[in-house]
């Protein structure tokens, strides 16, 4: 019995992978496995190799790993493409159909299953996915019924019948497998058992949408667009229960603008895209900045520039993100690093939006967005919502007489003007994206200027965020600091225990908060180390340039750097540190 | 309530003596008067251009944005609350050239706001560049030789994109105007209002006398009906766009407003955010 392996489906998209993977994570999840998920994917709909690969383990993970113990196969081009991550000894579980082979110098064994012979027999060609997650299931050990539930969650409304002939699908793949490998001497692959606790099972673009509800927000605006939409088809799903509603625009710029209009009026309203759309949405960022309106702006990147790779993995908006905006306004950017941060992290950010009145981004990454991973539970208790210096009670509001306004952009101690939304008598007062007056009356003064940039930057002197890096940081003198952002966490996690089990001293600093940049509490940890790798997918080094500016120490700063459109393998950074210790006169 | 002194404020406008704007004021301060507005149940939302001042002179809430973008923060900030009044206003550039894309969606979409274009056939605040509303030969500092680019002829453009309401009006015509933004407020959907507005600093052909030499009243057609799509496409062609009145208006197509499934009657703005937790447990089950 094994405690972890990983396993792949891969075929022509379009062809069930998506499904076979979602059934078998969705069964294993609901045991008590842990899973880590991430989709390869193409820019077409029907066609193009197109594989989901899955780590299955007894314990806590939040990596891809490095190989492969399991390969399902819908046609060659899957096992000529995925062949290399096999470990020897692997098995690749491929349709007897197409005549697999298996490429010269692998050392795996192939099992040859009819899974679309199979699958006609039971009634449907498309089944054979199905055949293929029986196929997997005879070799992990875990029993057939486990499945009748999930597939009942799954068909209930297209009738029993369906629901029979999938379990009759895995039943039989399970079987032929079971009969092939009596007689072959293959490595045991049965997971060992689990602790059978509930987990949720999630991507990251779930838990943005979901804390999105539980942080109030009611409204979203959005363009669609790869690796963002799930957010904007889970809101338009869940938000009519709620009152609201998602409007699909006509573009970036309708969905920002409508955003802070809707924000204006005083309901939690958020939008989300990736870099081409937070590209055209520059100039209204500013103007949220400008009039003080609270957004929330969701930016899931994607592999650039222009179109770039759409379905691949990068983190390269880092800077247009943080300074793409003309002029210069308070904003906040929040980089969560699993998708349980990215719920807890939507929630605040509506908070931290009310709170300081400016647009607060959530940068996440494909990885993150979309690969599905297991969650411990989400805890009730922690939602919060706080509305800052939102004016709620009309009472509250002295009578303005005389069509006087009410001091919306009023000065204050902490640049922090009281908020009151339209359709109160004694808050009428002016919005422009002019500079202006407390009322909000265009005044371009000379000294008023200088007053109200000074007020609007400095509201975020004393912001508050829980955890702006995550520091796992156990020695006082280290070799190597890695640091990272988003989904690189669990890889860098990884990568850290073999170079310590290799006899080095690693820490690891996660950053948060992109913005305002967390200069002190990383400084104290790259003070602590002889050398700082930055893991990033991207070319330039954008955090390594963001590092530089804030906090300095440029002789200790090393960019690793990944932008074929794949994410970081353990190895891969594992490699790279051993690599600069041995030649980087550490 | 309120009377049309109440929606004034202190502000002087900036506009030149003279301009087309004065009179789009005077007659919406009017309008909101006439239908029992108060101040504070009326917001106007505008772009950026001489025109797009507006929202800054009238005695209620007013969110003066970025070039091109007032629809889509007014449409945003109605269906945040549906109690609201929402007016959208700007210039022709403002609202068919950089707009444009925004203008042609607010019709589809069909949110219950009204939409008044400053038309002035140029670019007022940048001081006199050709605008999509200016006629093929028309001379500006952009186009030193007359404009070689086609007029777009927005009321033939919102009718062919599904209008529900569709006017024209003209500045020298307070008392027209004001019934016609009235109108379009009352309306149940989106309402376009085109006000031919003149820039009298930089637009020295299509002046208030060119107007009145050149503008049918839809009161001088016989039979005009304005619930006839087809008859309203032929009347503008015919004129060459050049008529006054409201030229289309269509009482039964639902607003967008009506069709969003689970949208109440009291505004979102004023609903409960908070979850409660068998909501919450309900929605973690579908993760499970
Ligand atoms: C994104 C952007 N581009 C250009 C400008 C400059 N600009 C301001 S107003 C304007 C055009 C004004 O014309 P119109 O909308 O017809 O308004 P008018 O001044 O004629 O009332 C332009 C080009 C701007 N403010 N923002
Ligand atoms: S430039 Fe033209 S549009 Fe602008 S205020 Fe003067 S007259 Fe009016
Ligand atoms: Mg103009």
């Amino acid at each position: 019995m094994i405690n972890q392996l990983s396993w792949k489906v891969g075929g022509q998209q379009g062809e069930g992978i998506d499904s076979a993977g979602e059934t078998l994570a969705t069964v294993l999840n609901r045991q008590g496995y842990f899973l880590f998920g991430y989709r390869h994917f193409s820019s077409r709909i029907k066609g193009g190799h197109s594989n989901t690969k899955i780590r299955i383990s007894t314990a806590p993970t939040s990596s891809i790993s490095d190989d492969l113990d399991i390969l399902v196969a819908f046609d060659q081009e899957t096992i000529d493409l995925n062949a290399y991550e096999l470990i020897d000894g692997g098995v690749i579980l491929a349709d007897a159909k197409f005549n697999p082979t298996v490429p010269e110098g692998i050392k795996a064994h192939l099992i040859a299953v009819p899974l679309t012979k199979i699958a006609e027999e039971v009634g449907m060609a498309q089944m054979k996915n199905m055949v293929a997650v029986g196929a997997s299931v005879a070799l992990l050990g875990i029993s057939v019924e486990s499945f009748r539930e999930v597939l009942t969650d799954r068909f209930a409304k297209k009738g029993q019948q369906v629901i029979d002939k999938n379990m009759d699908a895995i039943t039989r793949g399970i079987e032929f497998v079971k009969t092939e490998i009596s007689n072959l001497s293959i490595q045991d692959f049965t997971l060992a058992p689990s602790d059978g606790k509930k987990r949720l099972y999630m991507i990251g673009n779930d838990a943005i949408a979901f804390g999105a509800v539980a942080g109030g927000a009611r409204l979203m605006a959005a363009y669609p667009i790869t690796p963002s939409s799930e957010i904007m088809e889970y809101l338009i799903r869940r938000l009519p229960e709620f009152g609201g509603t998602v409007v699909q625009t006509e573009d970036e710029i309708a969905a920002i603008t409508m955003t802070i209009g809707a924000n204006y009026g005083g309901v939690r309203t958020l939008t989300a895209s990736a870099g081409p759309g937070l590209s055209l949405m520059t100039e209204a960022i500013g103007l949220a900045g400008m009039t003080e309106q609270p957004c929330v702006i969701i930016d899931t990147q994607r592999g650039g520039p222009s179109t770039g790779l759409p379905t691949k993995q990068e983190q390269s908006d880092i800077l247009a993100m943080l300074y793409s905006t003309h002029g210069e306004i308070p904003k906040i950017v929040i980089a969560p690093s699993s998708v349980e941060e990215c719920f807890y992290d939507t929630i605040e950010a509506f908070n931290l939006a009310e709170e300081y009145q400016c647009p607060v981004i959530i940068v996440t990454d494909l990885a993150l967005s979309l690969g599905k991973q297991t969650v411990e539970p989400l805890d009730y208790s922690k939602i919060e919502i706080r509305r800052g210096k939102l004016v709620t009670d009309e009472e509250e509001l002295p009578e303005l007489e005389n069509s006087e306004l009410f001091p919306r952009y009023g000065f204050s101690e902490d640049g922090i003007s009281r908020r009151v939304l339209p359709g109160k008598k004694h808050g009428l007062h002016h919005v422009t994206g002019v500079e202006h007056n407390e009322t909000g009356r265009p005044f371009e003064g000379a000294v008023n200027r200088k007053k109200m940039m000074d007020k609007r930057l400095s509201k975020l002197n004393n912001l508050s965020f829980p955890n702006p890096i995550h520091a796992d940081t156990r020695h006082e003198d280290a070799d190597i600091l890695i640091v990272g952002v988003n989904s690189t966490y669990g890889t860098i996690q990884e990568a850290m225990s073999r170079l310590e089990a290799d006899g080095l001293k690693v820490n690891h600093a996660h950053v948060r908060q992109l913005m305002p940049f967390p200069t002190n509490l990383l400084k104290e940890q790259m003070e602590k180390a002889k050398k700082v790798i930055v893991v990033e997918n991207n070319a330039t080094g954008q955090l390594t340039s963001l590092i530089k500016m804030n906090v300095g120490m440029a002789e200790k700063l090393v960019h690793v750097g990944k932008y074929d459109g794949n994410p970081f393998l353990p190895m891969e950074i594992y490699k790279e540190c051993k690599e600069l210790l041995v030649h980087g006169n550490v | 309530m309120a009377t049309f002194k109440e929606f004034r404020n202190k502000v002087k406008p900036n506009w030149c003596p003279g301009c087309g704007d004065f009179t789009v004021l005077a007659s919406m301060q009017r309008a909101f008067a006439n239908l029992g507005k108060e101040p504070e149940e009326v917001a106007i939302v505008s772009g950026i251009g001489c025109s797009g001042r507006i929202a800054g002179y009238v005695n209620s809430y007013g969110f003066h944005g970025v070039h091109g973008r007032s629809l889509p923060i007014a449409q945003g900030l109605k269906l945040a609350n549906r109690d609201l009044t929402v007016v959208a206003s700007g210039g022709d550039g403002d609202g068919f050239a950089i707009g444009m894309g925004h203008t042609v969606h607010a019709i589809r979409r069909n949110v219950d706001i009204t939409y008044i274009v400053m038309d002035n056939q140029i670019y007022g605040l940048t001081k006199g560049q050709t605008s999509p509303r200016s006629e093929m030969g028309f001379k500006t500092k952009s186009t030193p030789n007359g404009s070689i680019e086609a007029a777009i002829s927005p009321m033939e453009m919102a009718l062919t994109v599904g209008a529900g309401f569709v006017a024209q009006t003209v500045s020298s015509d307070l008392k027209g105007m004001t019934a016609i933004i009235e109108a379009g407020i009352k309306h149940k959907g989106f309402s376009l209002i085109n006000v031919y507005s003149p820039c009298v600093t930089y637009n020295k052909i299509n002046t208030y006398d060119w107007f009145k030499q050149n503008l049918t009243s839809l009161d001088e057609i016989e039979g005009y009906d304005p619930s006839n799509r087809g008859q309203a496409m032929q009347t503008l062609m015919e004129h060459s766009g050049l008529v006054t009145g409201i030229i289309y208006q269509n009482t039964e197509r639902p607003s967008y407003e009506e069709l969003i499934k689970g949208y109440k009657e009291e505004p979102l703005v004023k609903q409960d955010i908070n979850l409660t937790e068998e909501q919450f447990d309900r929605l973690i089950s579908e993760f499970a």
